[in-house]
């Protein structure tokens, strides 16, 4: 099998609004697994960090989820959801609860606790005390908790087209199946592009609450 | 003069250790009450069920006639200062939000009062105004420790509990952090209770100083009599150190 790079530059000119739609659907898969996946995470994490009892199990089952290999759980999830975009969703969500889970909840229980003494002996409510402290204070790491399952549902969302849910896999699993590497080739390198923006950009919002707070110094 | 704070026969203990046995203390308004103790004495325990963050098992504690563990202790908190060693400022938070943040609870400011009242508060604990803008981080121990104390008066509370306010910094800020608070104290005519582990300091600030050992009183009275009387061996020694 050859494989030149020119072939693929090609295959772009040619077939771009193959591509431009194989992206789109990428992008709509992820954005829908990492919303809801994000946001029940979130509530997840927040439930377990006031409620700590509840953290061990919570976090066992979702390392579990962690744990299963993505194409594996896609095949489990077939009885349930069936085959297409949704089993892709709701795998990428199953899969992407665990670092916003763990996250969250290191985010919160790390604060110090004098900050929590001082914010709850000057008479904050429980809401006050998560939405203007913990939450806030948290906000770093539950966004680099939010990096990883962007990238990771952007990686595991490519099984989605094994399925028929559409995305960028299409071109690398034609392309497997075709014996046309620069077909794989284009479709992948695209994923990885995808990833290594969403990852920058949230990697950049990060970084800026950090200096907004001075905790570069 | 008014009684504002009275601990009744109050018992607390964390599991098998009892911190607190039948303690009883009235606390007069407008009184600078230091407390001292070594460490695990309960002085800390007893500070926080004035303001509720503990509960006692036995007897009553009461804030201004009202027993604290029938009150609303969001309102009750909002309406007692409380700073700790920590300082427990909240950096993702200007020095104007930190200080403003009790009233910001209960929305007391707009924004413009927000602003005159920040300066003011800053200019009380001797710091320049142009601290308002800048984040906890940015400040060296004894300043924060200010704007900590700027942050508790924000609400123009009648009473301040300090639970070792000034234990984080160096000699020369302590000296003047407790010239400060003394005049604060003359000025606003507010109730304070005030712990630390050194005597030098409870017998200079207090008007009255409460010595404590296991979660008993050992003495309680002016730093005149404390000095001139002391009641026992451990209060002697606590004085004029082991030698006396």
């Amino acid at each position: 099998m050859s494989f030149s790079l020119s072939k693929v530059i090609h295959l772009y000119i040619d077939r771009w609004p193959w591509f431009l739609e194989m992206l789109g659907e990428q992008i709509c898969i992820s954005l829908i697994a990492i919303a809801i996946a994000g946001s029940l995470g979130l509530l997840l994490g927040i439930f377990i960090s006031e409620h700590r009892r509840f953290a061990e199990p919570v976090m066992a089952v979702c390392n579990l989820f962690y744990t299963i290999p993505a194409i594996a759980l896609i095949a489990l999830l077939i009885p349930f959801i069936g085959i297409g975009e949704k089993n892709a969703i709701a795998a990428i969500i199953l899969y992407g609860l665990m670092p916003m889970v763990r996250n969250t909840y290191t985010g919160i229980t790390n604060i110090d606790s004098d900050t929590i003494d001082a914010a709850v002996g000057m008479g904050s409510t429980k809401w006050q005390l998560l939405l203007r402290i913990k939450l806030p204070m948290a906000m770093s790491v539950i966004i680099a908790g939010l990096r990883t399952l962007t990238v990771m549902s952007i990686a595991t969302g490519s099984i989605a087209a094994f399925i028929g849910g559409g995305g960028l896999g299409e071109a690398i699993f034609r392309g497997i199946t075709m014996y046309n590497m620069e077909m794989t080739f284009a479709g992948a390198l695209l994923l990885v592009l995808l990833a290594l923006a969403c990852d920058y950009g949230l990697g950049f919002l990060e970084k800026s609450i950090k200096k907004k707070w001075r905790m570069n110094e | 003069m008014e009684e504002c704070i009275r601990f009744e026969h109050v018992s607390k203990s964390y599991g098998d250790h009892t911190v607190l046995k039948d303690f009883n203390l009235s606390v007069q308004s407008g009184e600078f009450l230091t407390i001292i103790g070594r460490s695990g004495c309960g002085k800390t325990t007893a500070l926080r069920l004035i303001n509720g963050l503990l509960a006692p098992e036995e007897g009553t504690v009461y804030v201004n006639g009202r027993d604290v563990s029938k009150t609303d202790l969001i309102e009750l908190r909002r309406g007692i200062g409380y700073a700790i060693q920590g300082v427990g400022l909240f950096p993702h938070m200007t020095i104007a939000k930190n200080i403003a943040y009790v009233p910001s609870l209960s929305k007391q400011w707009s924004k413009r009062d927000t602003q005159i009242q920040v300066a003011r508060l800053l200019e009380i604990v001797g710091l320049d105004a142009s601290f308002a803008g800048r984040y906890p981080r940015e400040l060296s121990g004894g300043q924060r420790q200010r704007v900590g104390i700027a942050r508790a008066l924000a609400a123009n509370p009648p009473i301040l509990l300090m639970d070792e306010p000034f234990g984080a910094v160096d000699e020369i800020t302590r000296r003047s952090l407790q010239k400060e608070i003394l005049r604060l104290q003359q000025e606003l005519g507010i109730t304070i209770v005030f712990i630390t582990h050194d005597i030098k300091e409870a017998l200079a600030l207090g008007t009255r100083v409460l010595v404590m050992e296991a979660g008993n009183i050992a003495q309680l009275d002016t730093p005149e009599e404390i000095r001139k009387h002391p009641k026992d061996e451990f209060v002697r020694t606590l004085i004029y150190g082991q030698d006396a």
